[in-house]
């Protein structure tokens, strides 16, 4: 079979088991709706955290980029998982303790005011549907890349199939897909690096061979023989400041962003929620670990296959000719000398390599049979929809619960509700598939965006809201506004009126740490100087703080049967 | 006769609750120190030896691979997970011990 064939059933296999799994799970209740009825056991929530925290980005770029930066990429790998333990420590627990809906739930309630709530609700809306943007854009590539669809109809595909479920599902039907797309995306990540770390090293276990063979010392030899950096030479790109600003950045922001948060309101107690949050970050692991080793692997590979061998010779590679044909792989013998030459500089350099390329790729250049490249496939679209619909629920739930319920009629039934939470549902897929069709030119410049917002609201007032008791209402919000202001006006400032790096060199995509202490710096202040916050609500942080009353079943954190 | 009952009933009442205030904070203190305890080890980790002590832990070699650089790529993400999972065993002593 070819491998369109083999991508097409894959695909269609996978569609329908999301789609079985959805209408299993449909719900009639707003807590079946907005937190899975809090009937989720602390092991499937982890997987399907880790399916809602791995987009499309983390599957088929990371590993590209870091292939690329070296060292320097381990601002990704250590930002997109140091965060998971501030949220394991700091925000998770509590916050599952407090036990309401949403972020600007909590916010609301611990600043007793609707102001705060508002500003919640705009951070949460803005930063989820910059996020989801990208990963609409994403189905669509995998979509046109491996089965030839019409980028806009692979766009459409993939928002009928996330409609179905989240709208019937809500967060249950959403909860048990991510399970299963988490499966999916983790072998199709898993089975193509075994392969090249066998082919390259003679240890299949990726993480084991990448610290115990020779690979990167021979790596940084060809690195340095073509006129490139160490590949293990820290802070080639990026000064010693600026990694440390942004992996702070992405660690927080991490922590902040709602629809991870949301996703610890769906496990049954305080203590599943905790247990949790390790087993989300053990699946995301199983993937960071691996990502890279094969980004070592691809680039050692690609250099060695590709550089300094004549025409005719890289003619004779299939999967050289077929990524070439895509664009996504180019030669171009500058200087006639019937070589191709891989050199640092983009002038003289004979090679161009997309960084897309290092994790889509693998397969054909390991010899893999065409079902693992459909695999491969497959598992990009289950991170690009599994990401897409976790988003889908916090705007979903921001306007139907914060905006409608909690603000403009409070006496809503339960079936009113639910209902303006699938109309939510529905119209915010509406807005990610226009914007997937029309991508605007700054989704990549506003991702950064996301996190440095995350950063800089809502992770210190909720800190503050749990382990500070004087936090009060005027600090919480002067100090979201202030570090909110500064951040954007930094990283508009910088990405698009060409403003200079003027805070210490920091690049944008770490600005989120400086908006992040000038937040809690604000906060702390004003608390001090306005009056302190009234009993109930101090009695609500006593009540956060206390241990849970006795009886937690054990099959709160997944040691007894999933069900 | 039944006036003294009450009166001894709600002094041992209001004994009852400052236990348990004092319970609930102990508890409370208990865990921030373990919160704290737990993130200076995280901080050491990811940005210490990860990112400022590169370069002098990259003149060490392990296996095949500069120190510091394995740290940055893999060790700090394990150090994670462990973490993670110690701070949930940990606080379940805790609400063994603190809970009644």
């Amino acid at each position: 079979m070819s491998v369109e064939a083999w991508t097409t059933v894959f695909v269609i296999i996978s569609f329908i088991l999301y789609l079985y799994i959805g209408w299993r799970s449909r719900v009639k209740d707003s807590k079946g709706f907005f937190v899975a009825d809090r009937g989720v056991p602390a092991v499937a929530n982890g997987a399907a955290t880790a399916a809602d925290w791995m987009s499309a980005a983390s599957f088929i770029s990371m590993a590209g980029i870091i292939s690329f930066l070296g060292y320097d990429g381990s601002i990704y790998l250590m930002g997109w998982t140091g965060g998971f333990v501030l949220l394991a420590l700091l925000l998770a627990p509590y916050l599952r303790k407090f036990g309401k809906y949403t972020v600007p739930d909590f916010v609301g309630d611990r600043y007793y005011s609707v102001w705060a709530r508002l500003v919640a609700v705009v951070a949460a809306i803005f930063v989820s549907l910059t996020y989801v943007a990208g990963q609409m854009r994403g189905v669509g590539i995998v979509f046109s890349r491996f089965l030839q669809v019409d980028i806009n109809t692979g766009v459409l595909i993939g928002m009928v199939i996330v409609a179905f479920f989240a709208v019937l599902g809500g967060m249950k039907g959403i909860t048990w897909t991510q399970v299963a797309q988490y499966t999916v995306l983790i072998f199709a990540y898993l089975i193509p690096a075994f392969a090249i770390a066998l082919i390259l090293t003679g240890n299949p276990i990726p993480q084991v061979a990448f610290g115990f063979s020779d690979i990167i010392e021979k790596l940084n030899q060809v690195q340095v023989d073509l006129g490139f950096a160490e590949y293990t030479q820290p802070f080639a790109n990026k000064s010693m400041l600026d990694v440390l600003f942004i992996t702070i950045a992405l660690m927080v922001g991490t922590a902040g962003l709602p629809h991870v948060i949301v996703r610890f309101y769906t496990v049954p107690s305080t203590r599943a929620a905790r247990y949790s949050a390790g087993w989300a970050l053990l699946f995301i692991a199983i993937l960071y670990t691996t990502a890279p080793a094969v980004s070592a692997f691809a680039r050692y590979n690609l250099i060695d296959s590709l550089h300094n061998k004549t025409v005719t010779e890289i003619q004779q590679l299939d999967w050289a000719t077929k990524w070439e044909n895509t664009g996504l792989l180019g030669f171009d013998d500058k200087n006639g000398d019937g070589r191709i030459a891989l050199t640092p500089e983009e002038a003289t350099s004979e090679i161009t390599i997309d960084r897309d390329i290092i994790v889509l790729s693998t397969p054909e250049v390991a010899n893999l049979a065409p079902w693992v490249i459909a695999l491969v496939a497959a598992g990009g679209l289950a991170a690009a929809l599994s990401t897409a619909s976790g988003l889908l629920l916090v705007i979903s739930s921001s306007i139907a619960h914060d905006v409608y319920y909690r603000i403009i009629n409070p006496q809503a039934s339960e079936s009113q509700r639910v209902m303006v939470g699938r109309v939510m549902v529905g119209f915010a897929i509406a807005i990610a598939g226009y914007f997937g069709v029309n991508p605007p030119g700054f989704v990549a410049e506003v991702v950064a965006f996301a996190f440095g917002l995350a950063a800089a609201s809502f992770f210190p007032v909720i800190i503050l809201g749990i382990f500070d008791k004087r936090t009060n209402r005027e600090g919480a919000i002067a100090g979201m506004i202030i570090g909110l202001a500064f951040t954007a006006f930094y990283i508009i400032g910088v990405k698009f009126y060409g403003m200079s790096t003027w805070f210490l060199g920091i690049s944008p995509e770490g600005i989120g740490t400086v908006g992040m202490v000038i937040n809690f710096f604000v906060t702390y202040i004003v608390s001090r100087l306005t009056p302190p916050p009234p009993l109930e609500v101090q009695e609500m942080v006593e009540h956060l703080r206390s241990p849970e009353p006795d009886g937690a079943p054990l099959s709160d954190i997944g040691e007894e049967q999933l069900d | 006769m039944s006036g003294s009952v009450e009166r001894y009933s709600s002094i041992s009442q209001e004994q009852e609750e400052q236990a348990k205030a004092q319970r609930i904070r102990a508890y409370w203190r208990a865990n921030t120190i373990l919160i704290r305890n737990l993130l200076i080890v995280w901080g050491f980790v990811s940005l210490g030896c990860s990112i400022l002590f590169v370069p002098l832990l990259n003149h060490i070699s392990l296996g095949g691979v500069p120190l510091g650089f394995w740290m940055a790529q893999q060790g700090s993400i394990f150090t994670f997970v462990i973490l993670i999972f110690i701070y949930a065993i940990q606080m379940d002593k805790l609400d063994r011990k603190y809970r009644k």
